[in-house]
């Protein structure tokens, strides 16, 4: 398993042709204490950069981006009640959605976690 | 992620370095940087409810509007019944265009000396301080002299510890100090403006101090164990909670105070006399009932209902959201806006629209959190 990061900071573990997206550590910190997610629902399509999720935090609201194109095959439920498992556990329990991968090509790039980590660093 | 951050032409507070030391992050607010957190927006509110918060204000404008007549002055541009409002008594009040508009909430207080001319305090807010000085010195005849009190600083300390605090760094100040009065006492050899209220609901006080020394202050606050910093972020959860209006987004010019929720700052000597901007128009709205009314909402669900959303009984949009979020102390989110006055009434079900889906709504009497002022005897 490969795990990629985009500029708007979400990670996409690849696994095959199924993935799993989150949003990152630096995202979390960035939002606050998350209070909703709004996760999509299995059999969404989403394209590549855009809006497949809400994060909502105390102040605001934020989309979330998928990183390729592709169809969801699950939202994370634990999220509907327990938002803040975003901050607690951002790149692991606080996924948002899985996806059957469209086209691989697109993961192409994608940052890896050494250029994803210098990325920010850059901000 | 979506980023909403914007670049602007910013000044800074006299307390920049210190909110920066103390890991705050700093965002574009009534023209300066200013702390919107320090450990998170959460964290800081509930400890507000529990201990003591220290908020720095010092984007508010400071006014000294003072000279004989100042009261009648400012009868005429304020509804509230300033004549008879005594020294170190605080007041509520709302800054009127001509057609009764509000041009801005304040606070005055009347620190009128013994034996000295008629004297008061203003604090108005920050984003519209420079408009409200233009409109004061407009307004105002010659002989009343308007001081704007741009070398001092403001804090807030609010918060049930926040009169314990205030009594160990500066013991003996509040003596006898009651919701809604004012005194001055010396801190360091410097005039320290003491107000007892806040914008949390919770007893505290406003503090005005040399800018100078701003520093020296907050430093004596913060050492308390009980005293954490809190930035603007937890300032609106918690002033939401209570209840209270934001200038520029519960009331704007096109509001006036009885739409506004706010006809209680009409005093009843006002409303048989009149003789304010907009007097007609308000009287009007007290006697009829205004078209719509600023109300809250109880939000159903976890969902937010923000600024902006619209509101609709059955198909038929009624009303707008004006202030919302999440409220830690409820912990649900909750929200204020304005309705058709026939959906005003608490216990109306309504929806909201948030990203194209329903958000049911109940109309619910404010606060959500009850007050808790320090009032004479109150428990």
């Amino acid at each position: 398993m490969t795990r990629y990061f985009t500029q708007e900071h979400e990670w996409i573990e690849v696994d095959g042709d199924t993935a799993t997206v989150g949003i990152t550590d630096y995202a979390q910190e960035q939002l606050g204490d998350i209070v909703f997610v709004e996760v999509p629902g299995a059999g969404t399509a989403v394209t590549k950069g855009g809006e497949a999720a809400v994060v909502e935090s105390v102040k605001a609201a934020s989309d979330v981006y998928s990183p390729v194109s592709g169809t969801v095959t699950e939202g994370n439920p634990a999220l509907e009640d327990d938002p803040a498992l975003v901050n607690t556990d951002p790149q692991g329990e606080g996924w948002f959605f899985k996806l059957q991968i469209a086209d691989a090509s697109e993961l192409e790039g994608l940052m890896d976690e050494v250029a994803y980590k210098a990325f920010c660093d850059s901000l | 992620m979506s980023d909403n951050e914007e670049a602007a032409e910013t000044e800074l507070l006299p307390l920049d370095g210190w909110h920066r030391a103390r890991g705050a992050r700093m965002v574009p607010f009534a023209g300066y940087a200013m702390p919107i957190q320090y450990e998170g927006i959460m964290a800081e509110h509930l400890w507000v409810r529990e201990h003591a918060g220290l908020f720095d204000v010092s984007h508010m404008g400071q006014l000294i509007v003072e000279g004989e007549g100042a009261a009648e002055a400012l009868e005429r541009i304020l509804p509230g019944d300033v004549s008879a409002l005594k020294p170190g008594r605080i007041r509520y009040s709302l800054l009127l265009a001509e057609d009764g508009g509000i041009l801005d909430d304040l606070m005055v207080t009347n620190v009128t000396a013994a034996g000295g001319p008629p004297r008061y305090y203003l604090v108005v807010n920050g984003a519209t301080k420079w408009d409200d000085i233009a409109f004061l010195r407009e307004h105002l005849p010659d002989e009343i002299t308007l001081t704007h009190l741009d070398d001092r600083g403001l804090l807030a300390l609010q918060g049930p510890e926040a009169a314990a605090v205030l009594e160990s760094i500066a013991p003996g100040a509040a003596d006898g100090l009651y919701f809604m009065q004012g005194t001055s006492a010396e801190w360091r050899g410097e005039a320290l403006g003491i107000g007892r209220g806040g914008y949390t609901g919770e007893d505290g006080f406003e503090l005005s101090f040399p800018a100078e020394r701003l520093a020296e202050l907050a430093d004596a606050l913060i050492a308390d164990d009980r005293v954490r910093p809190i930035g603007l972020g937890a300032r609106d959860s918690l002033r939401l909670e209570a209840g209270l209006p934001l200038y520029g987004h519960d009331m704007d010019e096109t509001l006036d105070p009885v739409e506004a929720g706010a006809a209680f700052a009409i005093s009843k000597r006002r409303r048989e006399q009149g003789g304010f901007h907009g007097a007609e128009r308000m009287l009007r709205h007290l006697a009829e009932g205004p078209a719509k009314k600023l109300v809250g909402f109880a939000v159903e669900g976890r969902v937010p209902v923000r600024e902006g959303a619209t509101i609709l009984a059955g198909d038929a949009p009624v009303g707008r959201v004006t202030s919302g979020g999440f409220a830690p102390s409820v912990g649900a989110p909750i929200a204020m806006g304005y309705v058709e006055t026939q959906y005003s009434a608490p216990g109306t079900p309504l929806e909201a629209e948030v990203r194209g889906r329903r958000v049911p709504l109940t109309v619910e009497t404010l606060p959500f959190i009850p007050h808790r002022y320090h009032r004479k005897g109150a428990q």
